[in-house]
């Protein structure tokens, strides 16, 4: 009750959080990690704007590896099942997110998706998030990695402009290397802007037409693959589970 | 836009805090984001006014607390400036953010019994 007068009304009382808004979509992402661990699955968390190529980049992909790496793949996308039906006819199977007017995914979509999906047995398994280099970047979605795809045609201040996506990531793939030749872009000068947004910058140039520097790309993928000792520490791990998944974790 | 799903977010904490601690209403919420942390404040604000509506925030405040990001080397612990290349100058190891993208709940102030 009120000390000052006595008025009879509630005490205003200050209630200490001091927690992320996001923790939800933190707890949902630190689940989709440990299905991922558990599967022995490297998961990427592949951003970039509308058109950086980064459907391209997953055909590429496919082509380059030939069968060599199991891939799989959910596509976000605000209203068609394109990108998936492009990557499934490119041997990666794949399913759409189709978030209606969202501009990212979350780590529940996610979720959702990895429960409907058709194939458990994934070497690699990519979320191509919605095309857009500000909203994705917030939200975890239980990734192993970040990867960017910024194309030439973009320009080399996209960094600078757009930090909060560069600092996340873990590499950026510089895509459309094929039209360097046609435009005035200076790989120094986004290598340098890279350099001020991003501590540890690392970045690959590749041509999804050319598949000039995809052997590159499919070795950071292969050296950031979970090793079977990773897999038997990862079953070891503690799995929280707090929701009815209506089957077993095997059946993924 | 995702300062929307940041406000039901937000409204959502607040319920459980309220739950919890058998609150009624709520008079102001002091949130700090980081300004790399992606969130536009004026939308932030936009957002929160309209989603409090009929919800435990009706007429509550919000206060936002912005804060400036800053690197520093994690061995030497020796800051490196905003806008230069993020490696320390001395080791040249790659730079720590450690401030600037946080988006975090700090504290609510309600109507409730006292505890």
């Amino acid at each position: 009750m009120c000390e000052t007068c006595g008025c009879g009304d509630p005490e205003i009382v200050p209630i200490e959080v001091q927690e992320r808004i996001l923790s939800d979509n933190d707890a949902q992402a630190a689940h989709n990690r440990s299905h991922f661990e558990n599967l022995g699955v490297l998961a990427i968390n592949l951003m970039g704007s509308p058109g950086a190529g980064k459907t391209a980049v997953l055909e590429a992909t496919a082509k380059r590896s030939g069968g060599r790496l199991k891939l799989g793949a959910v596509s976000g996308d605000l209203a068609t099942e394109r990108d998936a039906d492009r990557l499934n006819a490119s041997g990666i199977i794949s399913a759409t997110i189709t978030t209606g007017s969202a501009c990212h995914l979350d780590a529940r979509l996610v979720h959702h998706a990895l429960h409907h999906f058709p194939s458990s047995d994934r070497d690699v398994f990519f979320i191509e998030n919605v095309g857009n280099l500000v909203c994705p970047a917030i939200y975890d979605l239980g990734q192993a990695a970040n990867v960017v795809a910024l194309s030439v045609t973009e320009g080399e201040d996209k960094p600078l402009k757009y930090p909060v996506m560069f600092q996340k990531a873990d590499l950026v793939l510089l895509t459309k290397t094929d039209l360097i030749p046609h435009l005035d872009f200076d790989v120094t000068a986004v290598r340098d802007a890279l350099s001020r947004v991003m501590p540890d910058a690392k970045m690959l140039e590749v041509s999804a037409k050319t598949g000039d520097g995809i052997d590159a790309w499919l070795s950071w993928l292969d050296a950031r693959r979970p090793t079977a000792a990773d897999r038997t520490t990862g079953q070891d791990h503690h799995h929280h589970h707090d929701h009815d998944h209506g089957h077993s974790h095997e059946q993924h | 836009m995702h300062e929307y799903s940041i406000v039901a977010s937000l409204i959502d904490r607040v319920q459980q805090e309220a739950a919890a601690h058998e609150g009624a209403r709520v008079h102001r919420l002091h949130v700090k984001i980081g300004e790399l942390a992606g969130v536009e404040l004026d939308l932030l604000k936009t957002a929160f006014d309209t989603f409090r509506e009929k919800t435990i925030c009706d007429g509550a405040e919000l206060t936002i607390q912005s804060v400036e990001p800053a690197w520093a080397c994690p061995s030497c612990e020796r800051s490196v400036e905003r806008g230069s290349v993020l490696r320390c100058e001395s080791c040249g190891r790659p730079a720590r953010m450690t401030r600037g993208d946080e988006i975090i709940l700090e504290r609510i102030e309600m109507e409730a019994p006292d505890v």
